[in-house]
């Protein structure tokens, strides 16, 4: 039922679509409040945020850092372009590894759906090759995980 | 027989990894994928035989030029890596479920 979908879309789109459960306003509120965004926006097991630094208002700044823990970080900075509460934000954001990528434009739309939320977010890429790199990059830290998966197949 | 360990340690290198994600736009000269990465091109020959060595990659002759694609290895990694991102943002969304439902939990208790 809340099951998301990816998918590319033309030369430099990525749409990412989820239903909620709760309403947008509450929806809304988990991706600009840094206390909330703290609690889920982690990746894979075994990451956390300590750092989240958001600014949710029309120019407004936001840096969240990310470490496993192990010596292993990274982390995204941005700026919000649009914010509408509580049906959509519109960012760019990059990431820093260390160099910054170039920028992923972010549009993030928050529908009421029944008693629930459509979720739908559509980030859009400078061109093909920096979505492409994009989509390899942000696999990067999964990349351990697809190690330990390939290693069982062996 | 598909050997792992090239496998491994060809996708263990990020420069690699780029090369594997700009070839799953199609097929690339040399000149064109050393571009983005601001080295000599023995430097990034290298890196495409070890893909190659791999079975990541193929070459194919056009005139002078020796053009790459993904090889079906290769395909199956960007695959790979595609569901790691799918797992990842998945784990997150599901995550954000608890931290929505504990919202509305604490909502009942205290207006805000």
């Amino acid at each position: 039922m809340n099951k998301m979908t990816l998918k590319t879309e033309g030369d430099t789109h990525v749409i990412v679509t989820r239903r909620f459960a709760a309403p947008p306003e509450a929806v809304y509120r988990a991706h600009t409040d840094p206390k909330l965004i703290q609690k889920w926006l982690l990746g894979p097991e075994g990451w956390t945020m300590p750092v989240c630094i958001n600014e949710a208002k029309a120019g407004g700044k936001f840096r969240y850092e990310w470490t496993n823990g192990k010596g292993g970080g990274f982390h995204i900075t941005g700026e919000f372009l649009e914010l509408e509460p509580y049906n959509r934000i519109v960012h760019v954001e990059r990431m820093h590894l260390p160099d910054p990528t170039p920028d992923n434009h972010i549009e993030t739309r928050f529908a009421a759906d029944g008693e629930g939320t459509l979720m739908t977010m559509r980030m859009t890429l400078p061109d093909a090759q920096t979505r492409a790199a994009m989509l390899a990059t942000g696999m990067e830290h999964g990349m351990e995980a697809s190690y330990v998966r390939l290693e069982r197949m062996i | 027989m598909y050997n792992l360990d090239a496998t491994f340690s060809a996708l263990a290198d990020p420069t690699r990894r780029s090369i594997l994600a700009r070839l799953a736009n199609g097929e690339a000269s040399v000149n064109e994928l050393a571009k983005p990465f601001e080295m000599t091109q023995p430097a990034i020959s290298q890196h495409l035989k070890v893909l190659e060595d791999a079975g990541l990659i193929v070459r194919r002759v056009a005139g002078t030029k020796r053009p790459r694609r993904l090889a079906k290895a290769g395909i199956e990694a960007i695959d790979q890596w595609l569901a790691m991102l799918r797992k990842a943002l998945e784990q997150n969304y599901d995550r954000l479920d608890e931290v929505l439902a504990g919202m509305q939990t604490h909502k009942k208790g205290r207006k805000r």
